[in-house]
């Protein structure tokens, strides 16, 4: 199994650009077709602004892993941010507290396999996701 | 990496505006698009608008609402805006997501927007 992975420091707009372009690069790597990795991408693009929205600063982990003898790719989004306060409503369509189309998580759970969501006020957000072959 | 001072040319062929986004828009190249195309339509008094996304192979929710004020700013200075070009992961990817292009036209290509873009032009001339 080969173990492609990245990175990503997430301190500006240009981050989330190479967020989205690595997360096509891994995909494409780990063998997803062009419209899973249109979907990897964008929700790697979605996790990423959230980033830089609501906690300014974070990193972008993204790796090939493999488990119950299923292969894919993990996405990790993770920050020391402001933490967010009711995870129900940032999970319902339509709700926004940073003047975006509030379709961010909830949307970016439709487009991959699994979806993780941990959170505490005043410590930070991380938001595992998953998709498999 | 891409620098701040990249620009999306928007050319004015007869009556209409079109610009073709071919690099990876950060969110400075979309805003700085929405102005140049806004003070290319006042400039030009441009009837109709056409944005190209052929080249573009990822759109998330903030690109996407940039596209669509972008026609909707452009709906109030009188110009109708058509979108040509959405690559099919791209259309699969906005509807799975739960995005909407509320108010933009579209069309398959450059060729069929132009088509669209007369129409809805001369309908409103009458």
């Amino acid at each position: 199994m080969s173990d492609a992975e990245e990175t990503i420091p997430i301190k500006d707009e240009y981050a989330i650009v190479a967020a989205r372009s690595a997360g096509k690069t891994i995909s494409s790597k780990c063998g997803f077709g062009l419209v899973d990795q249109t979907r990897i991408s964008t929700a790697i693009s979605e996790l990423a602004r959230n980033i830089l929205v609501y906690a300014v600063t974070g990193t972008v982990y993204i790796r090939e892993v493999a488990a119950d003898g299923k292969h894919g790719i993990e996405v990790v989004a993770e920050d020391h941010g402001p933490g967010i306060v009711n995870l129900d409503l940032a999970m319902t369509d339509g709700h926004t507290t940073g003047g975006g189309l509030g379709a961010g998580l909830p949307g970016t759970k439709r487009l991959m396999d699994e979806f993780d969501i941990i959170s505490a006020v005043g410590e930070g957000t991380t938001v595992t996701v998953r998709k498999w072959l | 990496m891409q620098g701040a001072y990249d620009k999306i040319p928007v050319l004015k062929i007869g009556d209409f505006l079109i610009t073709s986004i071919q690099v990876a828009l950060h969110d400075r190249l979309a805003l700085g698009l929405q102005d140049d195309i806004l003070a290319k339509i006042q400039e030009t008094n441009a009837k109709g608008l056409i944005i190209d996304v052929t080249a573009i192979d990822v759109l998330d929710s903030f690109i996407t609402r940039v596209l669509v004020e972008i026609a909707k700013m452009a709906n109030i200075m009188g110009v109708k805006t058509v979108l040509v070009g959405m690559q099919p992961a791209i259309a699969i990817t906005l509807v799975e997501f739960g995005m909407e292009l509320t108010g933009i036209q579209t069309a398959l290509n450059l060729e069929k927007g132009l088509e669209l873009i007369e129409k809805i032009v001369m309908a409103e001339q009458e």
